[in-house]
């Protein structure tokens, strides 16, 4: 058979993936030259995904159910919880780590299980069912115990203490010391996530039938996909990962506290846009989204180098995200179906066949 | 042969609250051929296609596959039993890859081979000669291939049974040739088609054999060949070629010259209008005819601009203006009652004066309002006028009955005393006092100087009220008819789109 060797029009999912890349790179390259001393060091390329391997887990479960065509603003309350949780219950008398990564997967799977029983088959909207959710979260966190609280279990010290050293790629710090390369747990936790999830969505059916569910759900249905079960099992991942992205954040910080996590969702959602995941549901991509994080993250570092007052930071996100936006939906305009008003030169080619 | 025999439907019944949706319809599908359902819009025709795909339940009646007695609880069962279904609304996900829309759904295992499902994608596309890739994306395809497409999957899901529930309504005269062919392809292989439509032309073009039903009820089974498009129209509407009646036309001809009240000249809107050249003069009252789904209604929301306006020139009076939403056209003396009473045009749970003063308000602007004492004088003269029965002007409208809705939708659109009146359907649905009471109106609005253009689906109550009849088929204006010309067999010969004899 002969092959057809014409290029594939781009799926959206993977365009706006690429715009998202290509800011990232346009931005770390901003920064690799405008503040070399941080930026052309390893190590803070390293830590990005170090300390903010939380947010990254957030991201990915928060894409999972936004292409499904729903949102989850109780991730961040969940995770906060469950901070708090485990910190109470490592230093309490029955304390194990192996009991507090339960406890932590426990709670993320019961607040995503009761949040998706309710939005997939009561039909009731994911916004309120989820910011119920995040009070309820926050409610809970408070009621637990009010003051930070600190995980002083031996067994939990080592395993936040425990990283990964390469001694091969180091850096050089000012003082001639060698400073070896430092993974941290946190980061291999957050890239085993990106890594399945990203196949989930991508081999699996589960995935597929997402994708199917949050592009046209009443078409989904008919295709013969079970639509409410699918939402289900989104909105169940998505507090799986609040658990886990919970427990990375006690790992890193070492401590519950009633301010863990709070505004996560937000910029879980953030995000997830940036990295090119419609709020409209069926587009979106697995690896956009931590790329997306590391975006709104290294745009922060930027601002912290240039000395510019934090305040700002919260400025430029904004105007960040609304750029990104309007870049989206002028995208999926351009491309949806045939728009005439616009100039020859701002349409993108489509299969004319 | 009997054997030939895939689908036998017989007796169905189907009743919703209030209406009898399908009575005692038989329906018999034979293997490789095309079966044509007709009918005018809410004759039945989805009603019969949803009890066999099991969207409905049917009250009575059997239904037969090959032999087989069968009743189906869900479209996912029917489907999975070979009746496929490809619906006007083309059903797939346009954010997948064309091979993942034709085999999500169906796949067993918890991980997907791509490799594996575009080959066998490209197999079925190469098969049925279907110009798209299994890679592209689905939004990427013309309807027309997305129509295919869906097709391509219920084949392949061994379907004996295939039905396209409007298939070409949205497709261009090309694409309509393409699944032509690939219709005729799988009458080929053994397919038996149920081609549901009501484009006449095209039912000629494929089918082997038609089956009307009119009114829930079913008129009859034809072979295609022995039915002339006329006499397929007379099915359809119920009307007898030799039953032509002597109407006596109330309404003496316009006078024509002068400018016309008002002009178009190609109008077209985006609810699919193809472009159309109209006039009324001063005083005339006119009307749009054709089956039901035929576009007239379309044609009239074009001018009030009740659909977006795409192309066209609007003179009124001579004067060229444009329309580019509701209130323009009310601002220039135009008034449209719509043909869905509830959905268009009553506020429901709004009184009767609200719902009267409602037009005159919205030109006088919303921050001046009337008084209470005014917008009362205002009701109560058009209740006394039109002779509205409701207990007071402050009775919520809902509670009026359906021939004093209208009435008082049309006294809305009296209130701004309007140049031009355009009546979509005034008298559905009403009793036979009222509508003969609206009638009289109509005409004595007209001898009043005001413009009508009059739509109804009674023949009979056309040819009383209008001096000149636009005839439509498939959302074209296929003819004009006044004076002598304006009989039930014309109209009928016209809408058939056969050349007119004398009948």
């Amino acid at each position: 058979m002969e092959r057809r060797k014409r290029r594939e029009s781009i799926s959206n999912s993977n365009l706006l993936f690429l715009i998202s890349l290509v800011i990232f790179v346009a931005m770390y390259t901003v920064g690799f030259f405008r503040f070399p001393t941080s930026f052309r060091n390893l190590q803070t390329f390293v830590d990005f995904f170090n300390n903010n391997a939380p947010l990254i887990i957030l991201t990915c479960g928060m894409s999972v159910v936004m292409i499904g065509g729903g949102i989850d603003i109780s991730v961040g309350g969940v995770t906060g919880l469950v901070t708090m949780c485990c910190a109470v219950f490592l230093n309490g008398r029955a304390g194990s780590v192996a009991g507090s990564i339960f406890l932590a997967l426990g709670i993320g799977l019961a607040f995503g299980a009761l949040q998706g029983f309710l939005v997939s088959y009561l039909h009731i909207q994911p916004f309120i069912i989820t910011l119920a959710g995040m009070f309820l979260a926050n409610g809970l966190l408070t009621v637990i115990h009010k003051d930070p609280i600190n995980a002083a279990l031996p067994a939990f010290l080592k395993l936040r203490e425990a990283d990964i050293k390469i001694q091969w790629l180091g850096t050089v710090n000012r003082l001639g010391n060698f400073i070896p390369l430092r993974i941290s747990y946190c980061m291999i936790i957050a890239l085993v996530v990106v890594t399945v999830i990203a196949v989930l969505m991508k081999w699996s059916r589960f995935g597929r039938n997402l994708y199917a569910t949050g592009g046209n759900s009443q078409s989904a249905l008919m295709l013969g996909i079970n639509v409410k079960r699918t939402k289900f099992f989104s909105y169940v991942l998505c507090g799986l990962l609040s658990g886990v992205a919970g427990y990375v954040f006690i790992m890193q910080t070492g401590a519950g506290n009633v301010g863990n996590a709070s505004g996560f969702e937000m910029k879980a959602i953030a995000s997830s846009i940036i990295g090119g995941t419609l709020l409209t549901g069926g587009v979106g991509n697995m690896i956009g989204s931590p790329i997306g994080a590391l975006s709104l993250l290294v745009i922060n570092e930027i601002i912290r180098s240039a000395g510019i007052n934090s305040n700002y930071q919260a400025i430029i996100s904004g105007l960040l995200l609304c750029v990104f936006i309007v870049l989206q939906s002028l995208v999926v305009w351009i491309r949806g179906k045939g728009s005439p008003t616009l100039p020859p030169w701002l349409q993108f080619k489509r299969d004319s066949r | 042969m009997p054997n030939d025999i895939v689908l036998e439907m017989r007796g169905i019944c189907k009743a919703f609250p209030g209406v009898r949706a399908l009575q005692d319809v038989d329906f018999t599908l034979r293997r490789g051929e095309i079966h044509a359902l007709m009918g005018e819009n809410g004759a039945g025709k989805s009603t019969l296609i949803k009890t066999l795909t099991g969207v409905y339940q049917k009250d009575s009646g059997q239904i037969d596959i090959e032999g087989r007695r069968t009743a189906f609880r869900s479209p996912h069962e029917a489907q999975a039993n070979g009746v496929g279904t490809v619906y006007q609304e083309i059903m797939l996900c346009p954010n997948l890859s064309v091979a993942e829309n034709m085999f999500i759904g169906r796949e067993k295992g918890v991980f997907v081979s791509w490799r594996e499902m575009n080959r066998r994608a490209g197999i079925i596309l190469d098969g049925l000669s279907i110009p798209a890739r299994p890679t592209q994306q689905l939004r990427s395809c013309s309807l027309a291939v997305q129509q295919m497409i869906a097709i391509a999957r219920a084949v392949d899901m061994q379907c004996k049974i295939l039905i396209l529930d409007e298939p070409t309504s949205s497709l261009d005269e090309d694409e309509v040739q393409k699944l032509f062919a690939l219709m005729r392809e799988l009458k080929e292989r053994g397919v038996g088609i149920i081609f549901v439509t009501h484009f006449l032309d095209q039912v000629y073009q494929v089918s082997d054999r038609i089956t009307v039903l009119r009114n829930g009820e079913l008129v009859g089974e034809y072979e295609a060949e022995k039915l002339p498009q006329v006499e397929l129209v007379s099915k359809m509407m119920g009307k007898e070629l030799g039953d032509v009646e002597k109407l006596k036309n109330l309404k003496e001809a316009a006078e024509d010259g002068g400018t016309p009240v008002f002009e178009a000249e190609s109008l077209s809107s985006a609810a699919g209008v193809r472009p159309y050249d109209f006039h009324i003069q001063k005083g005339e009252v006119n009307g749009f005819t054709g089956l039901l789904g035929s576009g007239r209604s379309e044609s009239v929301r074009a001018i009030f601009a009740a659909d977006k306006v795409t192309g066209g020139n609007v003179r009124i009076n001579g004067k060229r203006i444009r329309i580019r939403k509701p209130k323009d056209a009310m601002k220039r003396g135009i008034g449209y009652l719509p043909e869905d009473r509830k959905g268009d045009g009553l506020i429901a749970d709004l009184s009767v004066r609200e719902n009267i003063v409602l037009a005159l308000q919205t030109m006088h602007g919303f921050f001046r309002p009337f008084s209470l004492k005014k917008a009362r004088a205002f009701a109560d003269e058009y209740i006394a006028l039109l002779n509205i029965k409701t207990p007071s002007s402050d009775t919520p409208v809902h509670s009026l009955s359906g021939g004093n809705q209208q009435k008082v939708i049309l006294a809305r659109w009296l209130l701004i005393h309007p140049e031009y009146l355009i009546l979509d359907e005034p008298t559905r649905g009403i009793d036979v006092g009222t509508k003969v009471e609206i009638q009289r109106l109509v005409l004595k609005l007209a001898s009043e100087g005001v413009s009508v253009t009059f739509i109804s689906s009674e023949i009979e109550e056309m040819l009383r009220t209008c001096s000149r009849l636009i005839v439509m088929r498939d959302r074209n204006i296929v003819g004009e008819l006044s004076g002598e010309d304006m009989t039930q067999s014309k109209i009928m010969h016209t809408i058939a789109g056969e050349v007119t004899q004398n009948a």
